[in-house]
């Protein structure tokens, strides 16, 4: 066997394998809510770590001061940090409207930072515990590998969450005009479409879709202020490969992303960090719209 | 001459020895530049805590030694070297500042020793664990003053491999000090009859540690030794605490390990953790009192960083006070003939190689049930004599010792 020869028994092979399928999911949400906002609004949405965070942090607070538990923050969160990304639209991103890119990722850049430092001044950086929703502890033995059920959990949620995106984009009528407004805005307002609401709420989805990634990130990883800076630069790696703004396209490549840095971290842990951006690097080469970009 | 002409002469004979203490102090004031990490991972165990330690130093000398001013200087290193080496250069160069202090961050301590070198200025390092930086990377007038990664394994490491746990893991932070701590547990593990089988070198930070607890779980070893530290450590311990690596009978060595990181893993999580510490509040009278007051000022106890920050802006200004002067080489041999003695250190020696020795303790995490408040985290279960916790200055490494 070729995998005995290299020293990993197939067990761990797979284990790694579903492993960076979870991490996938995560790599998945995220840069789905990023492809919606750029395909939309045409900006790069570099404070979507930190509305990740925000998510996160949401949900703690959800819980410690209003006694909501995981499942109501499930809901609840996404739709208070949503609210709070179409506040970002209305008062700030749409006044950058019609002006170079540069400037909506640098005033998102800006923001991440404000929204980030005000959270390590508030909250300290070792971040706050939560633990996973009582239903979802625990795991099940699937003989190559010990499988909790939270992280079960996340997958199918995530997985759920990115194929709806993609039916109400691609099949229902309100996708229909998204998808119209970002190729002739003009036009769409001339039909009597009000445009400048549906750019609120679009941002205001890929918001609210950072957020529930939070939601499920809170009982993994530490609450932090710094959760999301660090996973960011990763996220727009995988959109830069997917394709800027395509929607399946963010949703195939953050799963097999996932699953790449999985086998290297078994292979060369050194490595886990780089090879998404090896592999973006060798995408732009090769196609620089992106696997799923449309060249035009 | 009667009585007042004696007293005239004695006050100016005073008055002009203090005037020529204070002219040995250069540009007439002490400055202190403390570098540390204001905004990122390390924060909560340094950051503005480690400047508000310093700052409560400079205030039991009523804010003047040797008849001149102290001021204190800070700046957010963002754990880079680059920045850090900047910042302490400009200070040195332009700034005045006598000697740096803090510097978490073993890359960040390693660049301000270049600075510190070439400037002849002492550089009081609280934060930074490497054990090398009093080791092959020493410098005369570097002084590492909390902890090391020595001590550390000398104190979890060795505990560890006493209750049965002789085969190890590592995960580790792929960087100076990740390397440094897994060399410094692996030669107390094998010193102590066990056996590393292998180890994951992960990414600095890394958000995801399931696949690197995967990989410990498959390797069989009985301890799985955490060589990292800040979110890396806290991460790892709740993926092992989530895939039932403890319930199926490894252990979890957190090698460095915070009392701000217990919190954020939960109580309930981390109960029973053992982890080596320079300093913990609830020691002694002394340590209470300490902590109480940098409490009233944070909002927060302090770390063993922080409080070693304190001791060693305290021994530095002693020996400022002692001498009258701030010249380098008169204050490092003014620091290293008087004893350490503070709330932090007791009777703490500091040796020719950088390294100040002073007791270490071996704590562990208490249960939530013997927890009587938000602070009440740990219990001391053995103190480890100084020169057990550093071992003695002939192995050290350091060419000018």
């Amino acid at each position: 066997m070729l995998t005995d020869l290299l020293g990993f028994p197939p067990q761990v092979l797979f284990g790694q394998l579903l492993l960076g399928l979870i991490n996938g999911a995560f790599y998945a949400v995220l840069s789905l809510g990023l492809a919606v906002i750029f395909g939309l609004l045409n900006i790069v949405n570099f404070a979507h770590g930190a509305l990740y965070m925000l998510g996160a942090f949401a949900t703690v607070g959800l819980t410690t001061y209003f006694g909501i538990g995981y499942w109501g923050a499930l809901i609840l969160a996404p739709l208070i940090v949503g609210a709070v990304g179409m506040l970002i639209e209305r008062f700030l991103l749409r006044r950058l409207s019609g002006v170079d890119h540069l400037y909506g990722l640098l005033l998102t850049f800006g923001m991440a930072l404000v929204i980030e430092g005000t959270f390590v001044k508030l909250f300290g950086s070792s971040g706050l515990p939560y633990a996973p929703p009582p239903q979802l502890t625990g795991g099940v033995n699937l003989g190559f590998m010990f499988l909790p059920w939270y992280r079960g959990w996340v997958v199918a949620a995530a997985i759920v969450m990115c194929l709806l995106t993609w039916y109400i984009f691609e099949k229902t009528k309100i996708g229909a005009y998204l998808r119209a407004g970002t190729e002739n805005p003009q036009l769409l307002q001339a039909f009597g479409v009000n445009v400048p609401l549906l750019t609120t709420l679009a941002y205001g989805y890929g918001v609210a879709l950072a957020a529930f990634a939070g939601v499920l990130a809170a009982p993994i990883t530490q609450v932090s202020p710094l959760m999301g800076s660090n996973l960011i630069i990763v996220v727009f790696a995988v959109v830069v490969i997917g394709g800027m703004g395509s929607i399946m396209g963010s949703i195939v490549t953050g799963l097999s992303m996932g699953v790449i840095e999985g086998l290297t971290k078994v292979f060369w842990p050194e490595a886990s960090a780089t090879v998404i951006f090896a592999v973006m690097a060798i995408v732009l080469v090769l196609r620089p719209a992106g696997l799923f970009g449309n060249a035009t | 001459m009667n009585l007042k002409k004696i007293l005239i002469a004695g006050v100016s004979v005073a008055s002009l020895m203090c005037g020529a203490a204070s002219a040995e102090i250069s540009d007439g004031v002490v400055k202190i530049g403390l570098l540390t990490d204001m905004s990122g991972t390390y924060s909560d165990v340094a950051g503005e805590g480690a400047a508000v330690a310093a700052q409560m130093a400079i205030e039991e000398f009523g804010g003047t030694v040797a008849g001149a001013p102290i001021e204190i200087v800070t700046a957010d290193h963002q754990n880079k070297a680059d920045i850090a080496a900047n910042k302490a250069r400009e200070w040195g160069d332009t700034d005045q500042v006598d000697a740096f202090a803090e510097l978490v961050t073993t890359s960040v301590a390693l660049a301000v020793f270049e600075v510190a070198k070439q400037q002849n200025k002492i550089a009081l390092v609280s934060g930074s664990a490497s054990s090398p930086l009093t080791g092959d990377a020493c410098i005369p007038t570097g002084l590492h003053w909390t902890y090391n990664t020595r001590a550390l394994a000398v104190g979890t490491g060795s505990a560890v491999v006493q209750e049965g746990g002789d085969s190890w893991y590592f995960l580790t932070a792929d960087y100076a000090f990740g390397e440094a701590l897994e060399r410094d547990v692996s030669a107390v593990v094998e010193a102590a009859g066990g056996t590393v089988v292998g180890s994951a070198k992960h990414p600095f930070p890394a958000s995801d540690f399931s696949s690197f607890i995967l990989q410990a779980q498959a390797s069989g070893a009985k301890v799985i030794g955490l060589a990292n530290a800040g979110a890396d450590t806290v991460n790892a311990i709740k993926a092992a605490n989530e895939f039932g690596v403890v319930a199926a009978g490894q252990k979890i060595a957190g090698l460095l390990v915070f009392m701000p990181n217990v919190k954020s893993i939960g109580q309930d999580v981390a109960q029973g953790l053992q982890m080596t510490v320079s300093f913990y509040w609830d020691m002694d009278d002394e340590t209470r009192a300490w902590s109480q007051k940098f409490f009233e000022k944070t909002g927060k106890m302090p770390t063993g960083i922080q409080a070693g920050t304190y001791s060693s802006v305290l021994h530095y200004l002693k020996a400022i006070e002692a001498t009258g002067s701030d010249d380098t080489d008169t204050v490092l041999a003014k620091m290293r003939e008087m004893p350490v003695e503070d709330m932090f250190a007791k009777g703490g020696v500091l040796r020719t190689d950088g390294r100040m020795v002073h007791d270490m303790y071996l704590a562990e995490v208490k249960k939530p049930s013997e927890s009587d408040g938000e602070w009440d985290l740990l219990k001391i279960v053995r103190t480890i004599p100084g020169e057990e916790a550093y071992g003695p200055l002939s192995e050290s490494t350091c060419p000018t010792k």
